[in-house]
C-alpha cells in the first residue's frame, strides 16, 4: 500500500502513453482529471492485488469512445458517483476498490480520478497490460469473467446498467450507446471479486507504468544514451530507428487502418520498416520480415527525447524509435491469440512471440 | 514607385527596412531594442526614413512584427483581467479552467470563471440548451471586475452559435467590452483552445497600445497613406482591426519573419534557417517557403495552447553570448550581454568576453575595434569557436528530417559568429542583407486564412468536405485582406477520428495570397 503523489501520477501518465502502443489516446486529459480530483478529495492509495480480500467487490472504471471527443467534451466528474451508487444498489454490496481496465492512454488515469473522488483504493493491476480497442479484449474475458453488469453513464446524468449474454454483446450495445450519448461515456465494467482478480489480472502494471515514466523523464540526466537506458529499464527490444516517409490512413468500420513507413537512420540506414496500425500499432516489419505482432507491444517514441508517439502523432519527417515489448503471458494462450492476435485484426500472419521472432535478428 | 516599410522587433535589435514594389531592398537599419519596445520601433522608423530619402507619401504599406504581446504574457504585465465563460455544463466540470496554469499568471489574468449550460456534441447536437438567465446573471456577477471576456464552448468548431449568442448577451449586460470567442482563436481541444482564448482576451489593452503606437509613430514621421499590418506567427499578415481582435496571433511572429525573410532572400523553398540574434539562435525549417508548423502543444507563458506556432528550436548562443574560462574549461553562455553588446563586448570597449569578440579575433568579422581583442590567445579562440559550432551543429541535427546534408540559410545580426564548414550541412548560404531578414520577412508577407472542422462523412464525401474547407479557408484569407486572384492552398491536413464508428474526420486547410492592392 502506498500513496500516489502528483509526481507519481505524472510518471504513470507518461508511462501509460508508451504502454498505449500507439493508441489509448493522450493521457493528458485524464491526468488533469486525476490531478483535479486529488486536489479536491485528497491523495489516492495504491494497493497490491494480494492486499485485496477474496470476497471484495472490485469495479474497473474507464472511458469508452473516442479520446478525440473527450479532449473536447470533458467529463463532468460526477459520472462514477452515480454509477457506483447504482451498482452498489444492484449488488447490495459496497465497492471495495477500483482499477484500470487498460494500462495505456487516457484509461490509465480515469480510475485515479475515481479513486480520489470515491475515497476507495486503486489496485496495481489491469486487464490488458497495454491498450486495446474493444471491450472483450481483456484477460478477464479469457478467464470467463463477465463484463456485465456494466454501468454506462454520461455527463448529462443518464445511467444504464446492462446485463448481456456475452462480452461481445456488451461491446456492441455499449458502442451503440456511446455514439447516441455523444461519442464518449464513462463505464464501470467487469465487476469481479478479489479472488477472480487474483486469477486474471495483470499485476503491478501501474508500478511498471510509473517506472517507465520515470525512466523517460530522467533519460536526459545521465551519460548513457536515452534509448539504451529506456530499453534496459523496460527490457524492450529495439526494432528500428527511422524517419517517417509515409503515413497512409483510411477508416473502415469505425477503426483507423493505417500504415507508417520508415526509412532507416543511424545503424539502420538503407533499411526500411513498416508498422501497421488500427487504433494501436499491431504489426511491425523490417524489410519483408515480420518482427512483432499483436498482442506483443509495438511502441513508437521520438528518437531524440524518447517521448511516446501515438498513431495520431505520426507525421512525415519525424524521427522515431520502434520498440517491441513482450505482452503478458495470458495473451499468449490459444484464447488470447484468438481474441487479440494478428488474425483478429485482419492481418494474415501467425502469432509468434517477439523474442522468438527476434532470434538471429541483428 | 510604391514602397513598403517593414519593422521587426527582436530581443536585442529592432530592425526596419524599406523595399519597393519589386521587392528590392532600398534601405535598412538596425537599432537596439529599448526596454519599452515602442521607443525602439519609433527610432528605427525615424532612422530608416532619414537614410532612405524617399517620398513618404508613396509608402503604402507598413508592417510590424513585434514582441510586445509575448513580453506582456511572459512578464505578466499590462494584462487585462479576464472573465471566463465556458459553455458546456454539465460536461467539463472535471477539469476547471486554468487548472494547470502557473499560479502567478492565473492570479494576474483571472479569478472569475464560470461553467454554464450549453455546448455541442461532435455531430452538432446540443448537449443541452443555453440558459439565457444563467448567462445574464454570470455577466452581472462579473460587472466591474473584468476588462475583457473569453468565451469557450464544447465543440464550438462544429457549431459556433452558442459562443456567439453568449457574446451577445454579455455585451447587452456589460456594454462594449472586448470579447474573444474560442472558435475564432484556436483549434480542437477545449482546454488548449480555451487557454489561447483567455490569453487573447488578456492582451486586449496591449493590442490597443501596440497598434495605436505604431500608427501614431508613422503619422509623426509623415507616413499618412500607409495600410498598416501586423505579422502573425504563421508567416502571414493581419490588419490592425484583426490584430485588435486576435493579438495572441502575434506571439512568436519574430522567428517566423526570419524564416520567411531567409526564404525570400536565399530563394530557397526548403532549407534550415539559423536566425542568430544577440542572445539566442532560433533554428527553424522552411517548407515550401513557409515555416514548418510545430506539432506539439505550445506553451505560452506556461499555459498550454494549441494555436499554430512555428516549429523553432532556440539554443542559447548569439552574438552577445558570454564566454568564460574556468580552470581550463571553456563555458559558452547560456547568458548573454543582450542588447548591451555595444557597451559590454571587448571590441566595443567593454569588459566582457563575448562570442562576437571571438569571431573578430579569428578574423571572421570586422566589427568594432580588432586591436581590443588581439591579446586573446588564438588557440583559445579556436577552441571556443569549435565549441560554439558544436552547439549549432547539434541544433541543426535536431531539426533535420534525415541525416542527409541540408542547405542552411544564415540570417540575423549575430550571423558573423558562424564559421563555414558546418557538419552535415550541404552549403551555408549567407544572403545579402542577412542581418535584416526578419524585417524583410515582415515586409514581403502574404495574407492567409485557416479553416478547421470535424466532418461527418455520411452526408458528404471526403472530396466534397475538403473542397468546402478549401473554399472556407480562401474566404477567410480574402476577409483578412488577400487578393482573391492570388490565393493558393498551402496546407491540407486530414485526420480521421479514432475509436468512433461512422466516418468522422478532422480537416484543416490553410490558404494564403498576396495583399490586395
Amino acid at each position: 500500500m502506498r500513496k500516489l503523489d502528483v509526481q507519481a501520477i505524472e510518471d504513470i501518465a507518461l508511462g501509460a502513453s508508451l504502454l498505449g502502443a500507439g493508441g489509448g489516446g493522450d493521457p493528458y486529459i485524464g491526468k488533469l482529471m486525476a490531478l483535479q480530483a486529488v486536489k479536491k478529495y485528497g491523495e489516492v492509495t495504491l494497493i497490491d492485488v494480494e492486499e485485496v480480500p477474496d470476497d471484495a467487490l472490485i469495479v474497473p472504471t474507464a472511458m469508452m469512445g473516442a479520446p478525440t471527443v473527450l479532449v473536447e467534451k470533458i467529463a463532468n466528474g460526477g459520472e462514477f458517483k452515480r454509477a457506483f451508487e447504482k451498482l452498489e444498489k444492484y449488488y447490495g454490496k459496497k465497492i471495495y476498490a477500483t482499477m484500470p481496465i487498460e494500462a495505456g492512454g487516457v484509461n490509465s488515469m480515469i480510475p485515479l480520478a475515481v479513486a480520489a473522488q470515491m475515497g476507495v483504493p486503486i489496485i496495481d493491476v489491469d486487464g490488458m497490460g497495454r491498450a486495446f480497442p474493444e471491450l472483450q479484449m481483456v484477460t478477464f474475458h479469457l478467464q470467463g469473467v463477465h463484463s456485465s453488469p456494466m454501468a454506462i453513464t454520461d455527463e448529462k446524468g443518464n445511467v444504464a446498467i446492462l446485463e448481456t449474454i456475452s462480452n461481445k454483446w456488451s461491446e456492441d450495445i455499449a458502442r451503440a450507446m456511446t455514439v447516441a450519448q455523444g461519442g464518449s461515456v464513462m463505464v464501470s465494467i467487469y465487476p469481479m471479486t478479489g479472488k477472480q482478480l487474483k486469477q486474471c489480472g495483470i499485476r503491478n502494471i501501474m508500478s511498471y507504468s510509473q517506472e517507465i515514466g520515470k525512466a523517460i523523464r530522467e533519460s536526459n540526466k545521465y551519460d548513457i544514451p536515452p534509448v539504451k537506458q529506456l530499453l534496459d529499464k523496460i527490457q524492450g527490444f529495439e526494432i528500428f530507428k527511422g524517419k517517417i516517409v509515409d503515413v497512409l490512413r483510411e477508416t473502415r468500420a469505425g477503426f483507423n487502418f493505417g500504415t507508417v513507413k520508415l526509412d532507416g537512420v543511424e545503424e539502420y540506414k538503407g533499411d526500411t520498416c513498416e508498422v501497421g496500425f488500427q487504433n494501436e500499432n499491431l504489426i511491425a516489419k523490417r524489410g519483408d520480415r515480420v518482427l512483432v505482432t499483436t498482442p506483443d507491444l509495438i511502441c513508437i517514441t521520438d528518437l531524440e527525447n524518447i517521448t511516446p508517439v501515438t498513431t495520431d502523432g505520426l507525421k512525415y519527417g519525424r524521427r522515431v524509435l520502434v520498440i517491441g515489448l513482450k505482452c503478458d503471458t495470458q495473451w499468449r494462450t490459444e484464447k488470447g491469440i484468438e481474441t487479440v492476435g494478428p488474425r483478429y485484426f485482419g492481418y494474415d500472419v501467425d502469432y509468434i512471440p517477439l523474442e522468438e521472432r527476434m532470434k538471429g535478428v541483428k | 514607385m510604391i514602397y513598403r516599410l517593414g519593422v521587426d522587433v527582436g530581443g536585442t535589435n529592432t530592425d526596419a527596412v524599406i523595399i519597393d514594389d519589386n521587392f528590392k531592398l532600398i534601405e535598412s537599419i538596425k537599432m537596439p531594442t529599448t526596454e519599452d519596445v515602442s521607443t525602439g520601433i519609433l527610432q528605427a522608423i525615424h532612422s530608416v526614413l532619414e537614410q532612405a530619402q524617399i517620398d513618404k507619401s508613396q509608402i503604402k504599406y507598413a508592417m510590424l512584427g513585434t514582441t510586445q504581446c509575448t513580453n506582456a504574457i511572459v512578464e505578466r504585465k499590462k494584462l487585462c483581467k479576464v472573465g471566463i465563460i465556458r459553455i458546456g455544463s454539465p460536461a467539463t466540470h472535471s477539469i476547471e479552467p486554468m487548472v494547470d496554469w502557473p499560479e502567478d499568471l492565473r492570479k494576474t489574468v483571472s479569478e472569475n470563471y464560470y461553467i454554464v449550460k450549453g455546448g455541442y456534441e461532435f455531430d452538432g447536437r446540443e448537449i443541452i440548451a443555453l440558459d439565457e438567465e444563467e448567462i445574464r446573471s454570470v455577466a452581472r456577477d462579473m460587472k466591474g471586475k473584468v476588462e475583457a471576456i473569453a468565451i469557450s464552448c464544447v465543440f464550438s468548431h462544429i457549431r459556433s452559435e452558442h459562443e456567439e449568442r453568449v457574446a451577445k448577451i454579455v455585451k447587452e449586460e456589460l456594454g462594449d467590452i472586448p470579447v474573444s470567442l474560442s472558435h475564432e482563436v484556436a483549434s480542437m481541444g477545449l482546454l488548449e483552445r480555451e487557454n489561447a482564448t483567455i490569453l487573447n482576451s488578456a492582451l486586449m489593452n496591449v493590442a490597443q497600445t501596440v497598434t495605436e503606437g505604431f500608427k501614431q509613430g508613422l503619422l509623426k514621421e509623415g507616413i499618412e497613406n500607409a495600410e498598416i499590418y501586423l505579422c502573425q506567427n504563421d508567416g502571414t499578415l493581419m490588419s490592425v482591426e484583426y490584430t485588435k481582435r486576435f493579438p495572441i496571433l502575434t506571439v512568436a511572429c519574430g522567428p517566423t519573419n526570419s524564416i520567411r525573410g531567409a526564404s525570400f532572400l536565399s530563394k530557397m523553398k526548403n532549407a534550415i534557417v539559423l536566425d542568430i540574434g544577440g542572445t539566442t539562435t532560433d533554428i527553424g525549417v522552411i517548407v515550401n517557403a513557409f515555416p514548418r508548423e510545430s506539432s506539439q502543444a505550445a506553451e505560452v507563458g506556461g499555459a498550454r495552447t494549441n494555436f499554430r506556432m512555428p516549429d523553432i528550436l532556440a539554443i542559447g548562443l548569439g552574438g552577445g553570448t558570454i564566454i568564460r574560462e574556468n580552470a581550463g574549461q571553456i563555458k559558452v553562455g547560456p547568458d548573454s550581454v543582450g542588447y548591451k553588446i555595444t557597451e559590454k563586448a571587448l571590441v566595443f570597449g567593454g569588459d566582457t568576453l563575448t562570442a562576437t569578440d571571438i569571431a573578430v579575433r579569428l578574423g571572421m568579422s570586422e566589427i568594432g575595434d580588432a586591436t581590443k581583442v588581439s591579446h586573446i590567445d588564438k588557440f583559445f579562440a579556436e577552441k571556443v569557436m569549435d565549441k560554439m559550432m558544436e552547439l549549432i551543429e547539434e541544433g541543426i541535427d535536431k531539426m533535420k528530417l534525415s541525416s542527409e546534408p541540408v542547405p542552411v540559410v544564415l540570417v540575423g545580426g549575430g550571423g558573423i559568429i558562424v564559421r563555414d564548414g558546418l557538419k552535415a550541412v550541404s552549403e551555408v548560404i549567407r544572403p545579402d542583407n542577412f542581418p535584416v531578414a526578419n524585417a524583410i520577412g515582415s515586409a514581403i508577407s502574404q495574407v492567409s486564412g485557416t479553416f478547421e472542422k470535424l466532418f461527418t462523412l455520411d452526408s458528404i464525401t471526403r472530396d466534397e468536405a475538403i473542397k468546402q474547407a478549401k473554399e472556407e479557408a480562401a474566404n477567410i484569407a480574402v476577409k483578412a485582406g488577400a487578393d482573391p486572384e492570388s490565393i493558393e492552398i498551402v496546407e491540407i491536413e486530414d485526420v480521421p477520428l479514432a475509436y468512433h464508428p461512422g466516418n468522422a474526420t478532422k480537416i484543416k486547410v490553410k490558404a494564403a495570397g498576396n495583399l490586395a492592392v
